[in-house]
């Protein structure tokens, strides 16, 4: 039996335990299916990563080495090229690997921290041949910081998210053409620093409201055919323009990588695509805890190691103190632009101080005022100069206006000012 | 000499080296591409029709249901993933009617076992997905799911094993009547046989007309397709296809042996092998596919993909030993069910090849059957039995399917070895899954490029000319201008 068992050694699994062997957990196993831990983020060499966390400009690698170096002061066991098969909803982690062969352990407490994967050609339909020179941008990014190779040296890139404006860059970089970003919405989906420092800084158009209709070559990826969308997100016919490039790069959204959540029969949120879970990060599974991007997609690493100390304090709690009682709970609801929060549900008598809601708005929206109501009632507001889908928002919503809540949902929603 | 050589190993040229293999007779397969089972047979419905949709009488009716009995018996010998689901044909408005009762009549007639017309409670029963105001439909019990590709993997390894020789990468590229026999010139050199099997798919007029003058025209014809991820594979538990109106002949929706649904195709007339997709067309696979079943989710879609299929100008199959060019063996125009009909297929050229005093003896010490480990579906117990045996059983590489480095490295040895990404993944699923190999492609290129003893940047993708790498970073900015 093992007090807490961490799925996934990357940056939500790293602050995750760090912070449960802080808390005063001692039995504590990471398992990793990478050769090393720190996970995505040992690809991402750029720099821009933990500002919030370490008020300094960190590398990925440099990132996730800061937490590498802490949990080398605990005692946290780490099991490296290690996949897990399968979570039972009664904490059962089965896992593989070439050192330890088949493994049944038995958990006492169980935290998700799997992250997520990028979106394909095949999820978003693209017509056209299917040559060599299509990839996510990720693995794109693998292949050049890790591996030491291009895989193109005329590059188109589609979808602006944030790993494709950063490949641009580094495309750029290495000495390949970047000819163009094209997004689909009229708006980007990355950071407004990212458009700036790898779209602007190197003069690479940014095409909003377009997207590839056609993609030809046999062998190779020879040309892209991109066209303008209407506010149906439907090609306008005569704006086509053609592309000579022989790879395109795609940045078209990440999907939280759930399926062993799934298996193990988590309540999931169609809109996240991760589980439901209350204030504490904990699942419809009591003891089983998710964060990071299997949670919910973040722009920032350092929300991601907030978002999982949470967890990791949870876990500890509940592996100290047993099941949270549920008392009052209040369900989140999203309102008018809020495209979903996280947490989903707040149990009252749980809440310290305050709770931390995450949300994303769904357009680029000016001066407003994020507010939680609850039937008539306004709880809180919250007052923004901007928002944009790109830029997860955050609000500490304070235990007292919680207990004011006289009903048993509180909506979150935008009002433009 | 050879005495045979097979031109094309897609699954008809797999199918009938599989069938020579049991002969003495010295046999040769010539295959275009850097790969088998890389053109047609690696894309189309991944199904073995029940046999009702031919005319009662042809050739097509009788090779369609002895096929299909033949590829179950096939599958279970070699490993080879098939599943006996069952077909519905729906009859989505009441004209559809007369069009079910006479596929039913034509299914008696040619023999279908267990073929029976379902009231419309009774579809809604089995596949609770179909649309509520469907009126009825064909049942067919004996229709079932294949993975196309390794069906023909199978049957062509099995045949290696045996003697035949096959050689890849060796298009013909012409072909002359010498003393005894005839003289191809391929991409790798030149192969003299007495006897030529044309089973070149879509290039089998090209082929035949390189020696005479064909009696058929080949049509390419391409199909559209959606894959969806395994989270919409349970939408349909039979292979549901449409009555053909006004639209046209209807698209399928199918489980896959993969646990996939799979949606499609159209039909539009190419020039060659013309495999893109296009929106129209997905638009026509989507739409015309939610006539049968609303609700499928086609957000969850993993690929989109298209295939050619050699539709022929003639009304059936073209089984013949050419009238114009004595020793050509055409087996041609192999549009549906041609996948279905196959082994059947093959037993027609063996027969055609016996008579011709040929084949030698039948081998005393043929070395049949196939297994092929699938660590995913294993039990506990036989998990981490293998694992101890070879830790290689431990490290798994592609997370979407649990596909393991042993597994990998087995495609990569194999009897038909894969040489490629793609050709590793058609033989152990790598890359299949939700993230098409997004994630495994860079480990799976690894191992190809440790294993083949290969720079990284000569590993392919697919066909040749597909290297995945362009060139090497830091190089010292000698990549700049």
């Amino acid at each position: 039996m093992i007090d807490l068992i961490i799925v996934g050694g990357g940056p939500a699994g790293l602050a995750a335990a760090c912070k449960a062997w802080e808390s005063g957990l001692r039995d504590i196993l990471i398992i990793e299916r990478d050769k090393e831990l720190g996970g995505i983020l040992n690809q991402c060499i750029h720099n821009g990563f933990g500002l919030h966390r370490f008020n300094e400009q960190l590398t990925g690698p440099e990132y996730a080495g800061k937490f590498e170096a802490m949990l080398a002061d605990t005692g946290v066991k780490v099991w490296l090229d290690t996949m897990v098969l399968d979570v039972t909803p009664d904490k059962k982690v089965c896992c593989v690997s070439k050192e330890r062969g088949y493994q049944v352990l038995q958990a006492k407490s169980i935290i998700l921290g799997m992250g997520c994967r990028e979106r394909t050609r095949g999820a978003i339909g693209i017509p056209g041949t299917r040559p060599a020179g299509i990839y996510t941008a990720g693995a794109a990014q693998r292949y050049a910081n890790m591996e030491g190779y291009l895989v193109g040296k005329r590059v188109l890139i589609l979808g602006s998210g944030d790993i494709g404006l950063i490949m641009a860059r580094r495309m750029t970089l290495e000495g390949a053409k970047v000819l163009a970003c094209v997004e689909v919405m009229p708006y980007s989906g990355g950071l407004t620093r990212n458009i700036v420092q790898c779209l602007n800084d190197f003069d690479i158009p940014l095409y909003l409201s377009h997207t590839i209709v056609d993609i030809q070559g046999k062998n190779r990826v020879e040309k892209a055919i991109v066209a303008e969308v209407g506010p149906d997100r439907k090609p306008i016919p005569g704006t086509e323009m053609e592309f000579d490039c022989d790879c395109i790069l795609l940045s078209v959204g990440l999907i939280p990588e759930n399926e062993l959540t799934r298996q193990a029969g988590i309540e999931m949120d169609p809109h996240t695509k991760g589980a439901v879970v209350y204030e504490n990060m904990e699942t419809s599974i009591p003891g089983v805890f998710a964060c990071g991007n299997v949670l919910q997609v973040h722009d920032l690493v350092d929300f991601v190691s907030a978002e999982s100390e949470r967890a990791g304090e949870s876990a500890a709690a509940y592996v100290k103190h047993g099941e949270t009682k549920p008392g009052k709970v209040l369900t989140l609801q999203t309102g008018a632009d809020v495209g979903y929060t996280v947490p989903q549900r707040i149990r009252v008598e749980n809440v310290e101080k305050a709770v931390s809601i995450s949300f994303r708005v769904r357009r680029n929206i000016g001066v407003s005022a994020i507010k939680v109501t609850c039937g008539d009632q306004v709880l809180a507001s919250y007052k923004r100069e901007r928002m944009a889908p790109g830029e997860m928002e955050h609000i500490a919503m304070p235990r007292v206006l919680l207990d004011k809540a006289a009903g048993d949902t509180l909506t979150v929603s935008v009002e433009e000012a | 000499m050879y005495d045979i050589a097979i031109i094309g190993c897609g699954v008809i040229g797999a199918a009938t080296a599989y069938a020579l293999s049991h002969y003495e007779a010295k046999t040769v397969v010539l295959e275009a591409e850097n790969d088998v089972a890389d053109c047609t047979t690696k894309a189309n419905s991944a199904i073995l029709h029940a046999g009702y949709d031919p005319e009662p009488g042809t050739r097509m009716a009788e090779l369609n249901v002895t096929g299909v009995a033949m590829a179950k018996e096939i599958c279970a010998k070699l490993d080879v993933p098939y599943k006996q689901c069952g077909s519905l044909v729906l009859a989505l408005q009441d004209s559809d009617v007369p069009h079910i009762e006479k596929l039913y009549k034509n299914g008696v007639a040619n023999g279908v076992p267990d073929i029976q017309l379902l009231t419309a409670d009774e579809v809604k029963a089995i596949e609770p997905h179909v649309i509520d105001t469907v009126k009825g439909a064909l049942y067919a019990p004996s229709a079932a799911i294949v993975s196309p590709w390794e069906y023909a993997l199978a049957m062509i390894e099995v045949a290696v094993r045996n003697g035949v020789e096959l050689r890849r990468s060796s298009a013909v590229k012409s072909m002359k009547k010498i003393d005894g026999g005839f003289e191809l010139e391929t991409a790798t050199g030149t192969v003299q046989a007495r006897y030529v099997v044309n089973a070149a798919g879509i290039k089998a007029e090209a082929i035949h007309a390189m020696l005479g003058t064909p009696r058929f025209h080949i049509h390419p014809t391409r199909g559209e397709y959606y894959l969806l991820d395994k989270s919409e594979g349970a939408r349909a538990n039979h292979v549901i296809f449409q009555c053909p109106n006004e639209l046209g002949k209807g698209v399928l929706v199918s489980p896959t042996v993969h646990g996939n649904l799979i949606v499609g195709p159209d039909a539009v007339r190419v020039e060659g092998d013309d495999t893109s997709c296009t929106s129209q067309g997905l638009e026509f696979v989507k739409t015309t596919a939610q006539r049968s079943i609303p609700d499928i989710n086609f957000g969850e879609s993993i690929r989109n993909f298209a295939g050619v299929r050699a539709n022929v100008d003639v009304d059936d199959f073209v089984i013949e030993e050419a009238a114009d060019v004595p020793g050509l063996i055409d087996l041609a125009g192999m549009k549906s069910p041609g996948l279905s009909s196959a082994p059947a297929i093959a037993r027609e050229a063996v027969k055609i090849l016996a008579s011709k005093d040929i084949l030698g003896a039948e081998k005393t010490n043929y070395k049949d059957g196939r297994r092929h480990i699938r660590f995913k579906e294993l039990s506990p117990e036989e998990k981490a039995l293998l694992i101890a045996e070879n830790p290689a059983y431990g490290r798994v590489i592609c997370r979407c399917e649990t596909i393991t480095e042993a597994e990998i490295l087995h495609a990569i040895h194999s009897e038909v070895p894969a040489t490629t990404i793609d050709g590793v993944k058609r033989r152990c699923n790598a890359g299949m899954g939700r993230c098409q190999g997004g994630f495994c492609g860079p480990r799976v290129l690894e191992l190809l490029s440790r294993e083949l003893g290969i720079s990284p940047m000569e590993v392919l993708q697919d066909k040749a000319g597909t290297n995945v790498l362009v060139q090497e970073t830091k190089i010292g900015g000698k990549n700049h201008d």
